[in-house]
């Protein structure tokens, strides 16, 4: 019986990793009406996917909510970028030795802050990265070069590298000679994304991914029938931490430098917000959610008060000066702040993220066609927003 | 010995600063249960109350001097405070004070910015996860950061201490010592006095008055409270603003000793939570303890000889990180903190 499932669930996971394959790999064709198109912005679109994906893992399976995922991150970041220094500049043993030290490095971390939970173990993460970010700036400059940042160098040692080939500007990650940048750098990033993405699908299915949901839905109980938990939930914090490792691989394969900024709180919260805005707990909205935030992140970061004033241009001037007062507090560097104010809302309003509400429309609409004929104010009970 | 003694006074005033915290933090999650992200934000606030008096205060009158002028040929500004030309004298004890006063300001805005905070966001979250609570502070403190930082930059803004309290005090000699052993700035003394007196006050509102023993019996089991027909909500409403406050005049008292920048607040805020933990998740005299204790260990770890000691042993940067390993420590032997009541949050 349970074979038949899985095999169910599986020949669907083949269908939708196939549409997602498709979907990211002609990324550059659909997203050019955007203006979104440039590789830049698509590796992070690709990367910060990866990051969100494996964060949903912990806190959407689990409920486990880690406020210190950027740590993992910042690990798995000055690992690949050592790498690159002593091995040479391939992206495969960077991205695996990221893995593996971002994995023991969670590994750790998580089997303290296991030990509690809820809100607990949110404030022990969040201690643990604030302790890993104030290491990498202070006593480990030997290792991360503090605020400066680590970059490799030409006489690092790189065993591997071809030394004599010649250099022209900085020294780029490449695989077999193909640079990782631009549009090669956005293909290596998403086909990792598309592996990990149904690796993640994988996961939800499985037997363990029941486990896990298990947890989230009530511990206790499960407990109580003699299940031990911690090896489960450690796992997943671990597979998180690794996804983690991964994505700051990923940032230092693109561009090879690592820096402590990467593991600030705020970076924390904001894979947080990427996981809660596309939807926790499903598949496709974390992903979704990085891909907005860095897409809206490109588009009002490069805002400023000139092309607020040429956007109102249709306005009156003395209510153009007003309107452009306000609005350039949340553009350009008041970005942060539309990024709470989103995050503030969501959490209130939605908290099942974009995916929930997409399906809330969706069974309005369904509803609506369904009762056609009888009185139709039934269909306008929608859902109590904020239960 | 004295060096000791120096090391516990270096480390009163930050240990003020986390056990103020983190006193309101406990209160508010004694009472209400949930876990204030943003508390780091209303410390931040406070410090930025002290910004905006003394800018307010020092506001100066500029006129052009008719006979004066200055070295490239134009005429000299003469500068005067406003505060100086309605008050006289006066005006300019108000500016030199400005950090202390600001409390009298810090006060009812703090207040009525806790209240409006539960009323209005808080409180429809009681019954939602723990996780939705965090998230939904957290994210109201990224909005206040930002907000202050779209007013007042992103650069600390030095602040003064009232000339009277400048400069440092050799406690050394009143204890019999060498002169010149322990020497403290005056202003951190104020400080742990401060701190004391408002720790004092919290802890005699919450004993002995009737308000206060409402509270603690709601604290205790709030539906019986409810059932007595008392309003409790009201009340744990104010508790709030009340620890709104408390965050807000610890900010608004430690501008002089730490110039306020926007992320101020959620530096504070993580140690805070630390304290919080090692002290005991609801208990008052476990977080006031804790904040003292662990800011005296932080600075005994960042002795010189404490440090090559450890230096010694392989263990460099653990100044770093002791309030951290502390708490971890405590967590796995001791999971309720120090005085946690038992049973409460393990």
């Amino acid at each position: 019986m349970l074979d038949l499932i899985n095999e169910k669930s599986a020949r669907k996971d083949y269908i939708l990793i196939g549409l997602f394959a498709v979907a990211m790999l002609t990324m550059p064709i659909w997203l050019a009406p955007f203006g979104a198109n440039y590789p830049d912005l698509m590796q992070r679109f690709a990367i910060f996917g990866i990051f969100a994906t494996g964060f949903n893992i912990l806190f959407g399976l689990t409920g486990y909510l880690s406020f210190g995922h950027a740590a993992f991150l910042g690990v798995g970041s000055y690992t690949a970028v050592w790498s690159f220094k002593l091995l040479g500049m391939n992206p495969i043993p960077a991205i695996i030795m990221a893995v593996l030290v971002a994995g023991l490095f969670a590994l750790v971390i998580g089997f303290i802050s296991l030990r509690r939970t809820g809100i607990y173990f949110s404030i022990l993460t969040l201690a643990f990265a604030q302790m890993s970010y104030n290491l990498a700036y202070s006593v480990l400059t030997p290792i991360t070069n503090g605020e400066t940042g680590l970059r490799v160098l030409n006489s690092d040692p790189r065993i591997f590298d071809d030394k004599d080939a010649e250099y022209s500007g900085s020294l780029l990650s490449n695989l077999f000679g193909v640079e990782m940048t631009g549009m090669a750098g956005f293909y290596f990033c998403a086909i990792i994304l598309i592996i990990t993405v149904f690796i993640a699908m994988r996961i939800f299915s499985s037997p363990f991914g029941m486990m896990l949901k298990a947890v989230k839905t009530n511990q206790n109980r499960l407990n109580f029938t003699g299940v031990n938990t911690r090896p489960y939930t450690l796992a997943a914090f671990v597979i998180s931490g690794m996804y983690a490792g991964l994505a700051g691989s990923l940032m230092a394969i693109i561009d090879p430098l690592a820096g402590a900024e990467r593991m600030q709180w705020t970076a924390s919260g904001e894979v947080v917000l990427m996981t809660i805005l596309g939807g926790t707990g499903t598949i496709i909205g974390p992903i979704l959610g990085a891909g907005l935030i860095k897409y809206f992140e490109n588009i009002f970061s490069a805002f400023n008060d000139q092309t607020l004033n040429a956007f109102f241009g249709f306005l009156p001037e003395t209510l153009r000066e007003g309107v452009v007062a306000v609005t350039s507090l949340f553009v350009g560097e008041g970005w942060h702040l539309s990024l709470g104010v989103l995050f503030m809302i969501i959490v209130i309003f939605l908290p099942g993220g974009l995916v929930e509400g997409m399906q809330r429309i969706f069974n309005t609409i369904v509803a609506k066609g369904q009762n056609k004929d009888t009185a139709s104010s039934e269909t306008k009970s929608s859902p109590a927003v904020g239960e | 010995m004295d060096v000791i003694l120096l090391q516990i006074l270096n480390g009163l005033d930050k240990g003020a600063a986390y056990a103020l915290i983190a006193l309101g933090l406990t209160l508010i999650f004694g009472t209400l249960g949930v876990v204030n992200f943003a508390h780091g934000a209303l410390f931040m606030l406070g410090a930025f109350v002290a910004v905006t008096i003394n800018k307010i205060l020092s506001l100066e009158n500029v006129v052009l001097s008719e006979t004066e002028t200055t070295a490239w040929g134009t005429p000299l500004e003469i500068r005067t405070p406003i505060a100086q030309e309605w008050f006289g004298d006066f005006g300019l004890v108000l500016v030199d004070y400005s950090v202390p006063l600001s409390i009298l300001i810090a006060v009812p805005f703090m207040l009525m910015i806790g209240i409006f905070m539960e009323r209005g966001l808080v409180r429809f979250f009681y019954k939602r996860p723990h996780a939705e609570q965090i998230l939904v502070t957290f994210g109201l403190a990224i909005v206040i950061q930002e907000i202050v930082k779209a007013m007042y930059g992103a650069n600390p803004i030095q602040q003064n201490a009232p000339e009277a309290f400048r400069g440092a005090v050799d406690l050394g000699i009143m204890i019999g010592s060498d002169p010149g052993v322990i020497v403290y700035p005056i202003w951190r003394l104020v400080y742990f006095g401060f701190s004391a007196i408002v720790i004092g006050a919290v802890f005699a509102f919450l004993q002995f008055t009737t308000f206060g023993m409402v509270v603690r019996a709601g604290m205790a089991d709030r539906e019986t409270v409810g059932l007595l027909g008392i309003d409790i909500d009201r009340r744990f409403t104010i508790v709030f603003g009340i620890a709104a406050v408390v965050a807000g005049v610890a900010g608004v008292m430690y501008t002089p000793i730490l110039p306020p920048d926007y992320h101020i607040g959620m530096e504070f805020l993580v140690l805070s939570f630390v304290v919080v933990v090692v002290g005991g998740m609801g208990s008052l005299p476990g977080a006031v303890a804790a904040g003292f204790v662990l800011g005296i260990l932080q600075s005994f770890a960042s002795m010189t000889q404490v440090r090559d000691a450890l230096a010694v042993l392989g263990l460099i940067g653990l100044d770093q990180i002791i309030i951290y390993l502390v708490a971890i420590v405590i967590l796995l032997v001791r999971p309720r903190g120090l005085m946690g009541r038992k049973g409460v949050m393990e």
